[in-house]
């Protein structure tokens, strides 16, 4: 019999994707313990290398020259002054570029990355503004972006597409909405939200958003013959392999990319046009190449999130239970990406209503290519939808948080699906009780102390559990009783080397500093990307199977001579370093004794992500209750957020310390996107106003007060290690919750970001 | 014409475009000190210079000629962590690791400036010979230095651990 046709009850050491339980998930041992950041010495010392430091011989330095018109064609295009310039190498166009295909856009392959389908400085053509249209090689950056300023290009300008009212107005539905259908409908939803006696219907409004991540994008390249060595920052190595060996034709396994650590990413962290163009400057002028984006750069040549228009309209009884839920919009998107912002996503999981329409729309500009940031879509839709919630709420009469008591389905409302692990409810009663959410008054503009108003909101946070396949690990065990954790998997910050060292750890029955973990090189076993909080169940997965694999092996060689000998591995665990029976303290030997009798220095076995199916059987998603105390000031309008409080339902926390971090910084960036947070857009001409961090406002640490977060902890029995993704939910609800707060303070309700005092006065 | 980086004498650059910051990162290859925006804005490229907190993307090398630089590669002493490392770690002060140096050398500069008497926006009494560091103080002198990954909580109670006793 194999591991495949056994029922969950038989396999007890076994976690599967529709069936077992994973023994790991309630079990204490590393995992659940706030270990340090194995890589802390390191980042506080400086001595991470970031991909734009590392050394090569004879390195150059290059920089772009980008558009300045949105839509059109270059006219002249004048390199001599550059070319002529003290230190350049090289400075490469459209008439010299070598030839190389359009990327694999991202989701049309489950392994292509690219961010659009455009070609890439092949010729004279113009698709937004800020498009690169020359690369300025030169021996140091100085020299390289003196020389930059003085290519002289001039345009043929064509209309463009740069409304988003117009373009709304011509809109369309994308084929899919990351593989779901762009319309749901449960019933007929306008007809009963006209029939309800209690009616909103409102429209909210978003606007783009950069990354912002403060490492800039940057690449370290060089040839090799014809192997491509690139040093690179990037939340999805294999992908972006993938995709680079489809641009210039060659063989996948003639590219390495190493990115050890990545400076932050959010989604930005892919292969972008600058990947493309370093590498053909590198072949171009024979000598290692560096690429390094200016800020302005980052804006112009990477997208961020795009700008959304959503309605949602509500129909309620007077009971406080939903007899439609409408939410529908449009997000500006290209014709040649593959983002849609799926803002209507929490619509479709949330809550109980007898009838639900969503629809996505997109409007086709001529931008640069929107891309995924932090919880796209949910953290925008989040911010329409829980800010109806809210207004609904008020309406009946009804606490928020008991309003949502009341339509908190039994089933998935779209899908039907039963919940693999659901307690939202339990989220917002624990929150509640530590927020002292009881002390909120109910009506508007109650409270005041001073000249500041002071409200309370709160919003639904939610993000759905992905998996994915295929992703690899593979764990090597030494007669020294060590173990070595290799896969091509992403570390920006999340945590991710040093959680995975706890859970091979108490997977191997090792403490955790006899654990290395090896990560962010291709020559690692290939993994899937850093996304859609994805990357933790897909390693531990994949950990997972590598372990029973590694734990079979063992037994082999533990042979006939070992107290193991005619134990399966499901009658086994790995515990003290060694294998012993689950039923018999005894029935025990080390790790080095079998390798040492087997005379083997190590023994190592790979394992795989299988196919996610336990998301076919299941609504799978994370939860949370974010809380909000703001002050808004009643003579200038000045918001100050002087509390928060995220109360979250993820499963199985894995590292108590670095969760809440993470949970930390999606709040803070919502925090952003709820006050500051605006890539301005020119609709004349197609170019960004604000680029740079002096005039696009993240948060700063005036702007974030103490944040309180709590997790319920409780493990969901179809994830591996019980645990759900953390990462990206932060940031859901924030919006929602801060404008549900300024509601609550002031009886001013805004419904477009960023809240900035203006709308308030 | 040299200055001195940690210690040790450098050469300046004969390019007098050459900022600190890249004078560090590409030729002496000190690359702890980070790159943020080379435009002022994020604080990342923060170092001390005799003491006190500078950004060197908006700093010419040569302006430097005499003084002296301490990077992040300068604060462990014998190879033990400067107790505001130690602090970062425990607090979980980071998380992608890239705004840190920045932060490290301006908290120690920021520590300064209020052991000195040097007030802030939000210092109430601006007569006294040395601020306290509390939770305000340190998220107003801090704001110059930003984090993308919302570590501000951490960062703030390693510099209140580190610090706010007299610090080092």
């Amino acid at each position: 019999m194999t591991d495949l046709q056994k029922t969950p009850e038989q396999t007890a050491t076994r976690w599967t994707p529709d069936g077992g339980r994973d023994p790991l998930a309630g079990r204490h041992g590393a995992i659940g313990t706030s270990l340090p950041r194995i890589d802390g010495p390191l980042k506080v010392r400086g001595e991470a290398q970031f991909a734009a430091e590392v050394p090569a011989d004879r390195l150059a330095y290059a920089a772009l020259v980008t558009s300045t018109i949105a839509r059109g064609a270059i006219a002249t295009l004048d390199t001599a002054a550059a070319e002529a310039a003290p230190g350049v190498v090289l400075v490469m166009t459209h008439r010299n570029a070598p030839r190389m295909a359009p990327p694999a856009v991202i989701m049309t392959d489950p392994r292509a990355a690219g961010a659009s389908s455009l070609p890439i400085m092949q010729d004279a053509s113009i698709h937004w503004n800020g498009e690169p249209v020359a690369v300025v090689v030169a021996e140091t950056q100085e020299q390289a972006d003196h020389a930059a300023s003085l290519v002289r290009v001039t345009y043929r300008e064509e209309p463009a597409s740069l409304s988003f009212e117009r373009a709304i107005a011509v809109g369309r539905h994308p084929d899919t909405v990351l593989g779901e259908p762009a319309v749901i409908e449960t019933g007929d939803a306008e007809t009963a939200l006209r029939n309800a006696p209690h009616r909103i219907d409102r429209v909210y409004r978003t606007p783009r958003h950069s990354h912002s991540a403060i490492e800039p994008h940057a690449v370290t390249v060089w040839w090799e013959g014809g192997d491509l060595v690139l040093h690179d920052a990037t939340q999805m190595l294999h992908m972006t392999r993938y995709t680079i060996a489809g641009v210039f034709g060659m063989d996948e396994e003639r590219i390495r990319i190493h990115s050890p650590y990545v400076g932050g990413g959010f989604g930005s962290k892919g292969p972008w046009s600058h990947h493309f163009l370093a590498i053909a400057a590198a072949k171009l002028a024979g000598r290692p190449v560096r690429l390094a984006l200016s800020r302005g750069d980052v804006f112009r040549v990477i997208g961020g999130r795009t700008t959304t228009e959503q309605r949602v309209a509500l129909g309620a009884r007077d009971d406080g239970t939903l007899a439609a839920l409408v939410h529908t919009g449009t997000a500006a998107m290209t014709t040649h990406n593959n983002c849609p912002e799926q803002f209507t996503f929490p619509a479709r999981h949330l809550y109980a209503a007898d009838t639900i329409r969503v629809e996505q729309r997109v409007a086709d500009i001529d931008m640069v290519a929107n891309t995924f940031m932090r919880a796209p879509g949910e953290s925008v839709g989040t911010f329409a939808l829980e800010c109806a919630i809210d207004e609904m709420a008020g309406e009946l009469g009804l606490d928020p948080i008991e309003f949502r008591r009341r339509i908190e389905p039994e089933t998935d409302p779209t899908s039907g699906r039963p919940f693999s692990s659901r307690q939202l409810l339990k989220a917002y009663a624990d929150g509640a009780e530590r927020f002292g959410w009881s002390r909120r008054a109910a009506a508007p503009g109650a409270v005041r102390d001073g000249d500041w108003l002071v409200g309370m909101g709160v919003a639904t946070a939610t993000y759905p559990y992905y998996r994915m396949p295929g992703g690899r690990v593979r764990i090597t065990l030494g007669r020294d009783g060590r173990a070595v954790v290799a896969v091509a998997a992403h570390e920006m910050g999340m945590g991710t080397a040093t959680v995975h060292t706890q859970v091979v750890a108490d997977r191997l029955g090792l403490s955790v500093d006899r654990v290395d973990f090896q990560h962010g090189d291709t020559a690692l076993p290939a993994f899937t990307m850093a996304g859609g909080s994805s990357q933790t169940a897909t390693l531990a997965a994949a950990a997972h199977e590598a372990t029973l694999a590694l734990l079979e092996e063992l037994l082999r060689l533990a042979g006939n001579d070992s107290p193991l000998a005619g134990l399966t591995v499901d009658e086994v665990e790995a515990r003290d370093g060694g294998l012993g029976h689950r039923g018999s303290r005894e029935r025990f030997e080390s790790y080095a004794s079998i390798l040492g009798r087997a005379g083997r220095e190590e023994v190592g076995a790979e394992g795989e992500s299988p196919m996610p199916t336990e998301t076919q059987s299941f609504s799978m998603h994370s939860y949370g209750a974010q809380f909000c105390e703001v002050r808004v000031h009643a003579v200038t309008g000045e918001i100050r957020v002087s509390r928060f409080l995220g109360s979250f339902d993820c499963g199985r926390i894995l590292n108590p310390r670095t969760a809440a971090s993470q949970f930390r910084g999606g709040i803070i960036m919502g925090l952003g996107l709820a006050l500051t947070e605006e890539t301005q857009f020119d609709e004349r001409n197609g170019r960004i106003m604000n680029p740079s961090l002096a005039e696009y406002h993240v948060p700063v640490h005036m702007d974030v007060p103490e944040i309180d977060v709590i997790f319920t902890d409780i493990p969901d029995p179809r994830a591996p290690l019980g645990a759900r993704g953390i990462g990206e939910i932060g940031i859901t609800g924030v919006g929602a919750a801060v404008a549900n707060a300024v509601h609550n303070a002031t009886g001013r309700r805004i419904r477009e970001l960023p809240i900035t005092l203006d709308k308030l006065l | 014409m040299s200055i001195n980086v940690n210690g040790n004498p450098v050469e300046l650059p004969g390019d007098p475009r050459v900022s600190l910051l890249d004078l560090l990162r590409e030729r002496l290859l000190l690359t702890g000190t980070k790159k943020g925006c080379n435009q002022g804005a994020c604080g990342a490229c923060s170092v001390l210079v005799d003491g006190e907190r500078i950004i060197s993307c908006l700093a010419l090398a040569v302006q430097y000629e005499g003084r002296s630089v301490t990077t992040v590669e300068g604060l462990a002493e014998d190879g033990a962590l400067h107790p505001l490392q130690a602090a970062f770690i425990a607090h979980d002060g980071f998380q992608c690791g890239y705004c840190t140096p920045g932060q490290l050398c301006s908290a120690l500069g920021m520590a300064a400036e209020a052991r000195r008497g040097l007030p802030s926006a939000v210092t109430a009494d601006l007569e006294a010979d040395s601020m306290p560091l509390t939770r305000d103080e340190i998220r107003e002198r801090m704001s110059g230095n930003l984090c993308r990954c919302g570590a501000h909580n951490g960062i703030v109670d390693a510099i209140l651990d580190a610090c706010a006793g007299g610090g080092r």
